[in-house]
């Protein structure tokens, strides 16, 4: 399994692909921001945990669709089912690679593109730790969306229809802890709810992420 | 006609878009449905005239 | 003689054509009957005007919007489990119908809020989880055109209803946790003292059970009709193999 893993770095690192996009991709849609709904600091600060909360998701949404395309187009994911690891350890790792190179390089630069968004001091703390807890769930549910739609030819547009309604519940409870945050206000209860939702995924989505690559690759 | 009052607008606009949703669903499955039992037949009779 | 004798195609279709005249029979009385009376025949509510007669449509369409999903996922389970090809060629065909479900309640919603609420949308925890649900329906119904293969279509959308399920209810949670609701409660339920009143009760009774005759109808008409789309594709297969084996031989 740690095989597994080092390689799926390895990959993502060598191929530069997923590492920098996505970051480059959050850049974009936090700058986009101001010059959409205008500069005024006030209403930046009020909308920025909600902004970097979706800008995290969509950055996060955007490197899905090569999550197993890449091991299915070469058959890699052919040689791994048929390896004595079990399937589901197969997409769990795949989405912790996934995290590792996306979701935690997203937690990481939130609090800088914060500055540019005037997000209020009392917010990078409850911000950062909600994302921390939040992403882990968002690759997880995201390696199951690749996993279905990954005998599709151009599965990209369809694997966002079907992996964003299920980053609701996420994406409610952590921008809501960040906007609680940012308030001054208490963040207890929205952050056990998130922690709550990404334990049950990360229990409970690789059996559902398998039983659907099976069902692919039969 | 009941007298719907100043709300008439509200109450027939309802009316008419969900009579034309439920009649559109029913016309689509009847149509596919019709379509769809021509061409088995059509099938159907051709395979056994050949086998 | 079991339930599951109509798991058998050819049976199913049997049982499917002596029944529907009846439902369709049913579905058109019920709902003529009840939308006249409740348009015609119901005095204004003393606050809600006569925007109140959009009841008739918003509570039978909001409840079979719900039972349809159900009914899918009771569906997609027994396709998991025992492998019925009706069961999840029952599901696909309810799908359609539910999003339907799905826009008349949210249209009539809309337009009865626009006078009520003074808005045509809220982003109220009712109305929020009512958009998500419809999302999931696009993407189920997405997933299936999606795939060629009739069985794994069936295995993978199966699942993803058992998994969409679960974040639908996740979801339903998580919006009532994130904005209190301008919509009012329960309609109905078994609890009297909530219900609407009795004038404006019975009328509903007869639209909700013609809302569930045509449900019922639809979705059998439409199972019907996706299996004769697979029989034909099946006799189309068979066909373009005895011709190609004829070529064969001739050519040898």
């Amino acid at each position: 399994m740690r095989a597994l893993l080092l390689r799926d770095l390895q990959l993502a690192l060598r191929a530069g692909g997923g590492f920098g996009l996505g970051l480059a991709f959050f850049l974009i849609v936090v700058v986009l921001v101001p010059f959409s709904v205008g500069p005024a600091a006030a209403l930046l600060a009020r909308i920025a945990p909600g902004v970097l909360w979706l800008g995290a998701l969509l950055a996060c949404l955007l490197s899905l669709d090569r999550l197993l395309a890449v091991d299915w187009e070469d058959g890699a994911l052919d040689l791994l089912a048929t390896s004595p690891l079990p399937l589901e350890g197969v997409v769990a790792i795949k989405a912790v690679a996934h995290w590792i190179t996306t979701g935690l390089p997203l937690v990481l630069v939130a609090p800088v593109l914060g500055v540019l968004l005037n997000l209020p001091v009392a917010g990078y703390g409850p911000l950062v730790v909600s994302l921390a807890l939040g992403t882990p769930a968002l690759s997880m549910i995201g390696a199951f969306g690749a996993a279905l739609t990954v005998g599709i030819k151009r599965g990209g547009l369809l694997l966002s229809l079907l992996v964003l309604p299920l980053y609701v519940p996420t994406l409610i409870f952590g921008a809501e802890a960040a906007r609680r945050g940012a308030e001054g206000l208490e963040t207890g209860t929205p952050l056990l709810l998130l922690a709550g939702i990404t334990g049950c995924v990360l229990a409970l989505m690789p059996f559902a992420a398998a039983a659907v690559l099976r069902v692919n690759l039969r | 006609m009941p007298d719907l009052g100043k709300y008439a607008d509200a109450v027939l606009s309802a009316y008419a878009a969900s009579l034309v949703l439920l009649v559109g669903i029913v016309a689509l499955s009847l149509w596919r449905g019709r379509r769809v039992r021509a061409e088995m037949q059509d099938v159907e009779r051709r395979s056994k005239r050949d086998g | 003689m079991s339930l599951w004798e109509y798991a058998n195609p050819v049976k199913f279709l049997r049982l499917s054509e002596r029944v529907l005249p009846w439902l369709w029979g049913g579905a058109a009385i019920c709902l003529v009957v009840g939308l006249v009376w409740g348009f015609f025949f119901t005095p204004d509510d003393f606050r809600q005007g006569s925007t109140v007669k959009i009841i008739y449509l918003h509570v039978p369409s909001a409840l079979m919007a719900i039972n349809a999903w159900f009914m899918m996922l009771v569906a997609s389970l027994i396709w998991i489990i025992r492998r019925h090809h009706v069961s999840a060629l029952a599901a696909r065909a309810a799908a359609p119908v539910g999003i339907v479900m799905t826009l008349i309640a949210l249209v009539t919603g809309a337009i009865w809020g626009q006078p009520m609420w003074g808005t045509w949308w809220a982003w109220d925890p009712r109305l929020t989880s009512f958009l998500i649900l419809f999302l999931f329906y696009l993407g189920y119904v997405a997933l299936w055109e999606a795939i060629e293969d009739p069985d794994s279509a069936a295995d993978l959308t199966a699942i993803l209803c058992l998994v969409g399920t679960v974040f639908a209810v996740l979801s339903r949670y998580a919006v009532n946790f994130w904005n209190q609701g301008l919509h009012q409660g329960a309609s109905l339920s078994l609890d009297k003292e909530e219900n609407v009143a009795d004038v404006f009760y019975f009328p509903l009774l007869v639209c909700i059970a013609g809302f569930v005759f045509l449900f019922l109808a639809l979705v059998l008409y439409r199972t019907g009709t996706e299996i004769r789309v697979r029989r034909t594709r099946a006799l189309i297969a068979r066909e373009t193999r005895t011709t190609d084996l004829h070529a064969e031989a001739r050519d040898a």
